[in-house]
């Protein structure tokens, strides 16, 4: 099977991913999304690993994972802080500097 | 057709709808769920893409440490955070659908462009000496530098979520157990002091939902839960009272 395929799906995801950061209003749904979106890039970067035969794609996307993962554990204490002050993890709500 | 083209058509069509189902659903816990699938399947794109390595680190770090991360926060948060669903922009919803079409289009008309007729290389030669070996060479050798940044990186997210999710303990927290023993026997709480009613009627039902009645006939509130008045999940004693039923006269005999 022709790899290109993967890319074709790793767009899709990524912009499923995309609507889903603008369109979601929970805080952690739209983590959720970010992470759809990370996976996406992590799949092109394999794929392309597979399609030139080297393996600094798949290298590329660990560290992805990596900094990924330390993304969820700092952007979840905060949507945490943001829900123990203001009792709401919805992104409309976080708008204090606005009014 | 091939294993490889096997899975992917069984399995792309099946990501693309949970992924798309990820924004659909109302829960929160939901879209957790249908994520996990998501990154479950890609997992399995990674194995059968010649990729062992992070198939199974995908399935470590991302189904298993991240979405057990934003299970807990969920469990924290309150399951029934679900969104609101309504539009704070007036007609953002179908500009960002319309964006993102415009933008996956775009994409994949780049990459159908790009890559015609060109020979797929293969993991083959670059997996000769082991998957995990050839990664572990690279990651230590020519990406050694980043590897130590991304070390820093994880010590400093630990230290900043430990800072962040940390709170000082609340005076309420440290009342002692004998200063609560005290106030139990003494001002309005002397009421409750030998414990709360239990829930239910024994006649018919005596399940945690349905009040118990006073003696009077009133149901008593103190009787339930009071998360499951607060979600609504209360019943009415009403439906389990002996009403219809053959009632004793002053003799015991039934009338």
């Amino acid at each position: 099977m022709n790899p290109t395929n993967y890319l074709y799906l790793a767009a899709i995801l990524f912009s499923i991913g995309a609507v889903g950061v603008i369109v979601r209003r929970n805080a952690i749904v739209v983590f959720m999304c970010i992470e759809l979106m990370l996976n996406a890039a992590n799949l092109a970067f394999v794929t392309f690993a597979n399609i030139n035969g080297n393996l600094e794609g798949q290298v590329i996307a660990f560290f992805t994972m990596v900094v990924a993962a330390c993304e969820v554990v700092v952007g979840l204490a905060i949507i945490v802080t943001i829900y123990r002050s203001r009792r709401s993890a919805s992104v409309d709500d976080a708008s204090l500097l606005s009014r | 057709m091939s294993g490889e083209s096997i899975i992917f058509w069984a399995l792309a069509p099946l990501t693309v709808l949970a992924s798309i189902g990820m924004l659909l659903v109302k829960k929160a816990v939901h879209s957790a769920i249908l994520l996990a699938f998501v990154m479950i399947s890609l997992a399995v794109f990674y194995l059968i893409q010649d990729a062992p390595f992070l198939g199974v680190v995908q399935v470590v770090v991302y189904t298993g440490a991240v979405m057990m991360l934003f299970l807990f926060i969920l469990m924290l948060v309150g399951v029934d955070s679900s969104d609101s669903l309504t539009e704070s922009i007036k007609g953002l919803r179908w500009v960002a659908i319309f964006a993102a079409l415009v933008f996956a289009t775009m994409l994949t008309s780049l990459i159908a462009r790009s890559r015609t007729g060109e020979p797929v290389k293969g993991m083959q030669a670059a997996n000769a000496e082991g998957n995990v070996e050839g990664i572990a060479f690279l990651l230590f050798r020519d990406f050694v530098f980043a590897f130590e940044v991304v070390s820093a990186l994880l010590i400093t997210a630990a230290v900043g979520a430990m800072v962040l999710a940390h709170t000082e303990k609340s005076p309420q927290a440290r009342i002692s157990q004998r200063v609560r023993s005290a106030a139990r026997f003494r001002g309005e709480s002397i009421g409750t002091a030998a414990g709360l009613p239990g829930s239910g009627v024994f006649a018919r039902h005596n399940a945690v939902d349905v009040p118990a009645l006073l003696p009077d006939g009133k149901p008593s509130d103190l009787s339930v839960p009071s998360v499951l008045t607060r979600r609504g999940d209360v019943q009415e004693t009403r439906r389990y009272s002996l009403e219809g039923l053959p009632k004793l006269d002053s003799e015991g005999d039934i009338k």
